[in-house]
Parts: C-alpha cells; structure tokens; sequence
C-alpha cells in the first residue's frame, strides 16, 4: 500500500471513531434527554465526518492503491494533486464542522469549495489511470496447447 | 475471497434491500403503526452503516496488506468476528428500538436504544483494532 493512501486511510478511520462516538452520543441523547442538548451540537461534525471524512476518504485512499498504473505499469502518476487533495479534503471537513457550530461565519461555503478543489486534485491523479489493465509482458503463444 | 468477507459483504447487500424498502415505505408513507417521519434516520443509517460501512469493512478484511504467512497472514480474526456480531446486533437494535422510542417513549425502548448505539460503536473500535496495522505497505517475508 503506498504511503499517501496510508495517511488517506488511517485518517479516514480516524473521522470514523470520532464519528461514531458522538453518533452514539446523540443516539443516547434521543434516549435520555438529560444527557444535555449540547450532544445535540455534534450533529453537524457526526454527518461531514461520515460522509466525507470517513466514506469519501476511504474510497479516495483505496482507489489510489487500486487504480491501474499509468502506461508501462511502473508509477501510479504525480503524488502532487493527490496529496493536495488529502490537505484540501481534510481542511474542508474541518471548516465545515467549525462552521456548524457557528464559529466560521461563511465555513460551510467555503469547506465545501475545498472539498470539492479536493476532488478536482485528486481527479488529475486519478482520470488518466481509469483504464484497461493491460500487462507488462504480454504472454506468449509458444507455450499455449496446440488445438 | 475469505469466509469473514464473505459473511460481512452478504450482510451488507442485505441492508441496501432493507435500508430501501425501509424508504420506500416512508415515501409511500404506508397507513399503519409505524413512524414514517421517524425512520428517516433508520434509513440513513441501515443505508450508511449496514451497507457502506460493513461493505467497507468486509473488503478491507480481505484485500488489504497481509501482516504475515499462512492461516493467520491477516493478523487475528476474533476482533472482525465481534465487529460483525456487534455491528449487527446494534443495527438491529436501533433499527427496532428508534421508531418505538419515537411513537412511545419509554425505559425498554430507550434502554434498546442505548444498547443498540454503544454496540455499534464497540464495533467500530474492535474492527479498527483489527485493521490499524494492516494500514502499511506490503509485506515481506523476513520484514518487520
């Protein structure tokens, strides 16, 4: 597994403790409302962490492992868009939580542009090795049975 | 395709049949006892937990690096094995104990309703404790 989708991944399993801790916080809240309502706050960061955090994130890492090779079936394409993704996607979900919370005046806007730049980033990497698998060594007839 | 992947990518086809007919029916809003309004996060969450996550589970389980050779070369089961049980059992749960809580609130349905949640969470914490050092580069034989 390469080191960019290492960092793509464990992050993403990071947002999806977080994420499941406050949704079972909240999950508990619906049951004791005497919990306090402030539970009720993590909703925001519980919905962006899921989805984009922890879903998108893991599809993002595992499809840079997984995509074939560019032509010669040697390198994966620059790491450079793909590792500005990583910041773009992660600085996103952050502005977006802030902006839940009401601490970022213009936060969802502006986390859902980065967000979406992120997605731009990690396409550039991405477009070119959408592709047949073709083979390194093309194999030969030599040894194939004779009909 | 190991047997826990199996068993994990089985169960989550089986929650996007579920999570869809659970909207479907809300969308139809279909006379009867149950909350429609309600199930609306049920639906989420049979559609995010019991098929995208469990789905994500299952294929990492199987196709992520290996940390070693022979029977146990991905590291010990026991932890994706609870995952499962857990995940499924708090999804059902949940999925039982919400739109009761909704139409009527009291200890049984709340208590479900808390169990259901602090599952699915230890679910989430024994998988990563499985799949955290599987998150590497591939392994070679005489490597660390």
């Amino acid at each position: 597994m390469p080191r960019v989708s290492r960092w793509y991944l464990r992050t993403a399993w990071l947002h999806f403790v977080l994420a499941s801790t406050w949704g079972a916080l909240m999950l508990t809240y619906k049951a004791w409302p005497g919990l306090g309502a402030w539970v009720w706050r993590l909703r925001g960061w519980h919905l962006e962490a899921m989805l984009v955090g922890w879903v998108a994130q893991t599809i993002l890492g595992v499809l840079f492992w997984w995509l074939p090779k560019l032509p010669g079936g040697v390198s994966r394409g620059p790491t450079g868009p793909v590792w500005l993704a990583y910041g773009l996607l992660n600085a996103g979900v952050a502005l977006v939580v802030l902006a839940s919370w009401g601490v970022v005046g213009d936060g969802l806007r502006a986390g859902r542009a980065l967000e979406i730049l992120a997605g731009l980033a990690f396409a550039l990497n991405a477009w070119p090795r959408i592709r047949p698998l073709v083979r390194a060594r093309p194999r030969s007839t030599a040894s194939e049975p004779s009909s | 395709m190991p047997r826990l992947a199996r068993l994990y990518v089985k169960t989550a086809f089986i929650y996007l049949l579920l999570a869809l007919a659970v909207d479907a029916l809300a969308l139809m809003r279909v006379p009867g006892p149950l909350p429609w309004a309600a199930l609306r996060p049920t639906y989420w969450h049979l559609f995010l937990v019991g098929w995208v996550t469990q789905m994500i589970f299952g294929a990492a389980y199987w196709m992520f690096p290996i940390v070693g050779y022979g029977p146990t070369k991905r590291g010990d089961e026991r932890p994706v094995w609870a995952a499962w049980f857990l995940l499924n059992a708090g999804l059902v749960l949940r999925t039982v104990a919400e739109p009761w809580q909704a139409r009527a609130a009291g200890p049984w349905p709340a208590g479900l309703l808390v169990a259901g949640a602090w599952l699915q969470w230890l679910a989430g914490l024994a998988f990563t404790w499985h799949i955290w050092p599987r998150i590497r580069g591939w392994y070679r034989r005489g490597r660390a």
